[in-house]
């Protein structure tokens, strides 16, 4: 390895890992704002101008409270479960693709921490894993609410990876590669193709009608893996209190909410990644002949479009009622299960067939 | 028994979800930028009203002198004991006034029964509302601080009058 390798690895990790936790803690503050917004209220405004300080005096917060650990829990596996539930949402940074990729001495660098050629596969295990942290919080708290809420939470994340596995089966079908940067830069239209270039070889949300299916399957889908509204039946705060975090507190709860904010954050890029192009922004950026300017053009079209996302998921739970338990299960079992299939089918078709 | 039963169906939009989520989604951005409700409270001082039961105050008459008789009407309806008052002679028509009067805020409930029980008007409650302090000592309030103005409590004395009326005739 090179000196210029572990650099920009090291550049890497610490930017987009950064990154991230920034967001989740900028993702805090914006909950409750937009929250207040849509009930024509302010929101938290005391702290620092416009309320900015906030997630800094919520985390000192955290840090002084008292530890509370029920009499009962099984004390190992309690201390754990926060640490499961945050630590596969950040190591999900690790595959996504930023920005563009840099070229140093002749090497190509993708701006993603780990350019593995199997990025969609990894975020799949580590969704996958995401389900422990909450099922074991649930159960090592010894409570009624908290094992309610961590049972609804496997069955429901298991339901729903499903029909996210299956949509994004049809992305890889339509882009051809499991590496999360081609996956993006295979939405990228040639120059000058024009209108028809943007539907037939732009993001794929504009591929109708497969990627738009699959689109809106992988959208409902992460709503229900990051257990937001309208799918938050782990937390369910009219019925369980609050859940698989009933008997959590100071740092350990708020880490549950970094997991949260962290598995959001990570969800939206996938999601810009898969299918709005990534950094692309109607082939305007490729355009641009400086490699950095380019990277950092690249950073801020992606963390436009992953606001765009964040911003949808706490919209969505401040509009939509909470869905039931029996809905939810038919809705994903019945629902969207068999469209994703459908869409997979369709997609080979189409693909055989040369249309898209 | 006759039942009526009333038959909500939906239509095909409704029952499709997206087209209604994504209407409820635009109601609630254009709620985004509506007037705010919240009062920023300290920097927006709350007006009360004369309804309001805040803290009750003694009556100060026009001439400085205490409106309240000593009668202890108050002290004994006092749900909480939180009154204690000390009747003592004077030479004013009225003959007795109060020596001693206080009021323990830290136990006071501003139930407002003094207020209603008293025969001469002599305690009001008043529109402060903001009560907190450091120490329980400064939350005991003696003559001295109960006393107030008439003037000051003319709003609430009228709203009384107005309240009591009914019994009064």
């Amino acid at each position: 390895m090179s000196e210029t390798e572990v650099l920009v690895l090291l550049g890497r990790i610490v930017v987009f890992f950064g990154l991230t936790i920034t967001i989740a803690a900028v993702m805090t503050l914006a909950e409750r704002k937009v929250s207040a917004w849509i009930q024509c209220r302010h929101g938290p405004n005391r702290v620092g101008p416009w309320g900015v300080l906030q997630p800094v005096a919520d985390g000192i917060k955290f840090f002084f409270k008292e530890e509370v650990i029920p009499d009962n829990a099984n004390r190992a596996l309690f201390k754990i479960a926060p640490a499961m539930a945050a630590a596969p949402a950040m190591m999900t940074v690790a595959v996504v693709p930023f920005s563009f990729p840099i070229l140093l001495d002749g090497t190509r660098y993708a701006m993603a921490i780990a350019d593995i050629p199997i990025g969609v596969l990894f975020f799949l295990a580590m969704g996958s894993l995401a389900v422990y942290g909450v099922l074991i919080g649930g159960w090592a708290s010894n409570s009624k609410y908290s094992l309610l809420g961590g049972l609804r939470s496997s069955a429901q994340m298991v339901s729903y990876e499903l029909a996210l596995i299956l949509s994004v089966i049809s992305v890889l079908i339509l882009t051809g590669s499991m590496n999360l940067t081609s996956i993006f830069e295979a939405q990228i239209p040639a120059h000058g193709s024009g209108l028809a270039g943007i539907f037939k070889e732009g993001w794929l949300v504009l591929r109708f009608p497969v990627g738009t299916i699959a689109f809106g399957i992988f959208l409902i889908a992460s709503f229900a893996e990051t257990n937001r509204h309208p799918f938050d039946l782990a937390e369910c705060e009219t019925e369980l209190v609050a859940g698989f975090h009933t008997e959590y507190s100071s740092m350990k709860f708020a880490l549950f909410f970094i997991g949260e904010y962290s598995a959001m954050a990570m969800m939206s890029g996938l999601l810009v990644t898969f299918f709005l192009g990534g950094p692309s922004f109607f082939g305007l950026i490729q355009g641009v002949d400086s490699m950095w300017l380019r990277a950092v053009l690249g950073i801020a079209v992606f963390l436009a479009k992953m606001g765009f996302f964040l911003f949808l998921f706490i919209w969505v739970r401040w509009t939509l009622p909470r869905f039931r338990w029996d809905q939810l299960m038919s809705l994903g079992w019945k629902i969207l299960l068999p469209i994703s299939l459908a869409n997979i089918a369709l997609a080979g078709l189409l693909v055989a067939l040369g249309v898209l | 028994m006759q039942v009526k039963r009333v038959e909500k169906r939906l239509t095909f939009w409704q029952r499709a979800a997206i087209p209604e989520i994504l209407r409820g989604l635009w109601f609630t951005f254009t709620i985004m930028f509506r007037k705010k409700v919240t009062r920023q409270y300290p920097e927006e001082p709350y007006d009360a009203p004369a309804a309001v039961k805040g803290q009750p105050l003694l009556v100060e008459n026009e001439d400085g002198t205490v409106r309240c008789v000593a009668c202890s009407l108050c002290e004994v309806v006092c749900p909480p004991k939180a009154i204690t008052i000390e009747g003592g002679e004077t030479e004013r028509f009225i003959e007795r006034e109060p020596e001693e009067f206080s009021i323990d805020m830290l136990r006071c409930i501003l139930c407002g029964l003094c207020e209603e029980v008293c025969p001469k008007e002599a305690i009001i409650m008043s529109d402060r509302l903001e009560l907190a302090d450091f120490s329980r000592e400064s939350l005991v309030f003696h003559k001295d601080r109960l006393l107030t103005p008439v003037g000051e409590l003319s709003g609430r004395i009228k709203f009384t009058k107005g309240k009591f009326d009914k019994w009064r005739s």
